[in-house]
């Protein structure tokens, strides 16, 4: 057991601080600071831009996805390397938003599955964050039941023609490349007639639509697919084998997504500590502090979770289903810290214009996107089954489609 | 960074775990629970002969000197059997506080004496219901000489000495209340067992009237003894949350796997499935944070304030939870006299409050992250 850096991780660290204070976008850093959670924007620039330059910034000098290979844009760093750039990184991380999809979940599946050229070709821009890449999954008829999608690829020579839709596509609107996951047999049980490929998102045939959200904003997309062509040479893992490509992106999207996640309580204890109640502070309200400490032993404990699985990730462990626990604690937590620090405001917490509303309206924005947080990458029910049945060793569920023909399988209620 | 405990360490773990297993079944701890032994002396002897009472204690005093992670791999052990022995006052509240105050001849006469499972060891510090605080200590130390009630003690019926917290001066500050040991054999000592919820381990009544006793650290700095030796405790006592916990999870486990109704094994049901993954979700998190506490502590780092009261909330609230659906996964069978269930509840339902309770911590913790936050 041991927290301190080994001389190695030491000059790791001093030479990520060093590079980040002489280089980093320090104009942005108040806003960034300031930023709520889940959505940024600058004043003084167009976050896409500012985003773009920073990644580029850092790939010219090889510090764009530190973890991954050299051959494929990275430096071939340790996970604990990854764990200290993040941490020197601070604030700045902010602007990695844009490419977590594509560094996180794309990119390792590119690396398992793709042909070597193709790794060559494809990995280093979107290290550098020049294309941006989506992740084709969800679809309106199945989106916990990953495995019910209907959008289908059929053989024609060479290609492959992909028609349907999916849905909740995040930032397919400025996307370069997706993964796409589709349906190449119907006539076989739903898990096996999958097949998974990428593919240019400016292919003749995709149309994106923006969906407007709950919470006003768009960050989510629909995506249609009309007679789209694909090459053979796209496809990832075998025809077929698309479930089984998909789970190693889907493992790595919960470690990507889980361990490091926002979860409102450094938020909500700075301003627990600003906001003055009738009789003072409110952090000297008894009420204030056990729920404030309730939640921050929630948050170091995910921290150090993380922190242990990265610890196993370093003895050559790979990403298990215990990962699943990050999103499903800090999702609640998000949405429960936003309520919270509404209640605090009194009648003025329904405010959230950022001039009227307390902290810049931070909570209104956190209370409003925090649904979104419990759904997607998995609902916290899927990510309980997942540690009850992965982790524990408790029975699936019981599936009635499970061994039906996938065009068999009935589609409506009633 | 290594965020795990070495094979070694693992190792021993091990060893206590099948020591554990074979010398302290669930029938050794309902033998104390039932009245038939104040503890489980066997136990006590055979902990003392495998090095265990004596791991975090240096080889000067009689100890192995292994180290304070030995100590946090053998505590998870200990919560895990609920070993019904006085282990915590002892190990984690008199040594720690000797170790850390003692003179040279107190740390000799006492600390290879709980190395060699001779002597109990107890920390008096409560004197009835709140929470520890200067205020709340009015027992009072003039010369030297002891007058006064605490209540409850942990362990205090079967220790041979304790660390009494008093009051010596009036100055309403902190600086009044100093540290003394005192032999528990001595003249004007009474001790009374109290009935509590957790029979496994005992807790007392003791009056002291005009005991002569030797000081402890030095007067004016008890209450900040006090405060590390509970910070230390904290940790420990985190580590045998979590290993009760976690065999509170294994046992709904299981018997969600075993048990049928409806036809099928409740497992398999989601609402069964979903509580098991929470009580899962909390002693993880538990655990993560008691591993950063046990790392301060072991390296005696800055941060172990902040790390003990965060281990602290997390685990007693983990135990507590996986304690309480434990029963709950059993349905009615968990409420029985037979069925293990009620021993984990009521342990873990002990433990919350053995050391302060949560409010006392979720108080500590905020306070010390401001500190932090304004450094």
């Amino acid at each position: 057991m041991n927290f301190d850096d080994t001389p190695q991780e030491a000059a790791f660290r001093c030479e990520a601080r060093a590079w980040i204070a002489a280089n980093a976008p320090k104009e942005y850093e108040d806003e960034l600071k300031r930023a709520s959670l889940g959505r940024i924007q600058l004043k003084g620039g167009n976050i896409l831009e500012v985003a773009k330059a920073w990644q580029k910034k850092k790939a010219e000098a090889g510090w764009a996805v530190p973890h991954w290979p050299k051959d494929y844009g990275g430096r071939g760093a340790s996970p604990i390397e990854r764990v200290i750039w993040q941490q020197e990184e601070g604030v700045f991380g902010k602007l990695g938003a844009l490419f977590i999809i594509g560094h996180g979940m794309c990119g390792p599946t590119m690396m398992a599955y793709a042909a070597e050229d193709q790794k060559r070709h494809y990995l280093p821009p979107l290290a550098s964050g020049e294309n941006i890449w989506c992740q084709l999954f969800s679809e309106p008829a199945g989106g916990s039941d990953v495995a019910g999608l209907r959008t289908r690829a059929e053989k024609d020579g060479d290609d492959w023609i992909i028609n349907g839709q999916k849905i909740w596509t995040s930032g397919a609107h400025y996307s370069d490349f997706g993964i796409l996951i589709t349906r190449t047999d119907p006539n076989v049980p739903k898990h096996k007639g999958l097949t998974m490929f990428f593919l240019d998102m400016k292919s003749a045939g995709v149309e994106v639509k923006p969906i407007k959200q709950a919470n006003g904003q768009s960050e989510f997309n629909e995506v249609y697919f009309t007679d789209v062509r694909i090459p053979d040479a796209q496809r990832l893992g075998a025809v077929g084998d698309g479930w089984n490509v998909s789970l190693t992106t889907l493992m790595n999207e919960r470690m990507a997504i889980g361990a490091n996640m926002a979860t409102g309580v450094p938020e909500l204890f700075e301003f627990a500590s600003s906001l003055m109640l009738e009789d003072g502070p409110a952090i000297d309200d008894r009420a204030v502090r056990s729920k404030l400490a309730s939640w921050a032993v929630r948050a170091s404990g995910l921290k150090y979770t993380s922190f242990r699985a990265i610890s196993a990730l370093s003895k050559g462990e790979r990403p298990g289903p215990e990962n699943s626990i990050g999103k499903l604690v800090a999702g609640t937590m998000l949405q429960d810290v936003a309520t919270y620090a509404l209640d605090l405001q009194g009648a003025a917490g329904v405010l959230s214009g950022p001039d009227d509303a307390e902290a810049a309206g931070k909570f209104q924005a956190m209370l409003l996107r925090s649904p979104a947080t419990r759904v997607e990458g998995g609902t916290d029910e899927i990510l309980r089954n997942i540690i009850a049945e992965r982790v524990l060793g408790l029975p699936g569920d019981i599936r009635v489609d499970k061994d039906v023909p996938f065009n068999q399988i009935p589609t409506r209620g009633r | 960074m290594n965020f795990d405990f070495s094979d070694d360490q693992k190792q021993l773990r091990d060893e206590a775990r099948r020591f554990l297993s074979e010398k302290c079944p669930p029938k050794a701890v309902r033998a104390v629970i039932d009245g038939k032994a104040t503890y489980d002396r066997e136990l006590w002897k055979g902990l003392a002969d495998m090095g265990f009472l004596g791991v975090a204690i240096p080889e000067a005093f009689g100890g192995s000197g292994a180290g304070h992670l030995e100590l946090c791999v053998i505590a998870e052990e200990m919560g895990r059997a609920l070993a019904p022995v006085p282990f915590s006052s002892t190990v984690y509240l008199a040594a720690e506080a000797l170790m850390l105050a003692g003179t040279e001849a107190q740390k000799q006469k006492w600390l290879p004496a709980i190395a060699a499972g001779t002597a109990v060891g107890t920390l008096a510090l409560f004197e009835g219901t709140g929470n520890p605080s200067p205020a709340s200590i009015k027992l009072t130390a003039t010369n030297g000489v002891l007058n006064g009630v605490k209540k409850p003690v942990p362990d205090g019926a079967v220790a041979d000495f304790a660390i009494v917290a008093a009051r010596n001066g009036s100055t309403g500050r902190e600086t009044d209340i100093s540290l003394f040991l005192v032999d528990l054999t001595c003249d004007g000592v009474e001790t009374r067992a109290l009935a509590n919820i957790d029979p496994s381990r005992g807790q007392a009544e003791i009056t002291f009237t005009n005991v002569k006793a030797e000081s402890l650290g030095p007067a004016s700095e008890g209450w900040s003894i006090l405060t590390r030796v509970l910070d230390r405790a904290a940790v420990l006592i985190g580590f045998e949350q979590v290993g009760g916990a976690d065999r509170a999870l294994e046992m709904g486990r299981d018997y969600a796997l075993d048990r049928i109704a409806f036809g099928r094994q409740i497992g398999s049901f989601q609402a069964v499935k979903h509580m098991l993954a929470d009580m899962y979700v909390s002693a993880t998190l538990a655990r993560s944070n008691c591993y950063y506490g046990a790392w301060a502590l072991s390296t005696n780092a800055s941060e172990l304030p902040e790390a003990a009261a965060s281990a602290r909330i997390s685990a007693t609230q983990a135990f507590q939870h996986c304690a309480k659906n434990n029963i709950q996964v059993h349905g009615g069978m968990g409420f029985t006299w037979e069925f293990d269930c009620h021993l984990y509840y009521r342990r873990a339902n002990a433990l919350a409050v053995g050391l302060g309770s949560l409010s006392y911590w979720e108080d500590a913790l905020i306070d010390r992250m401001r500190q932090r936050n304004a450094a």
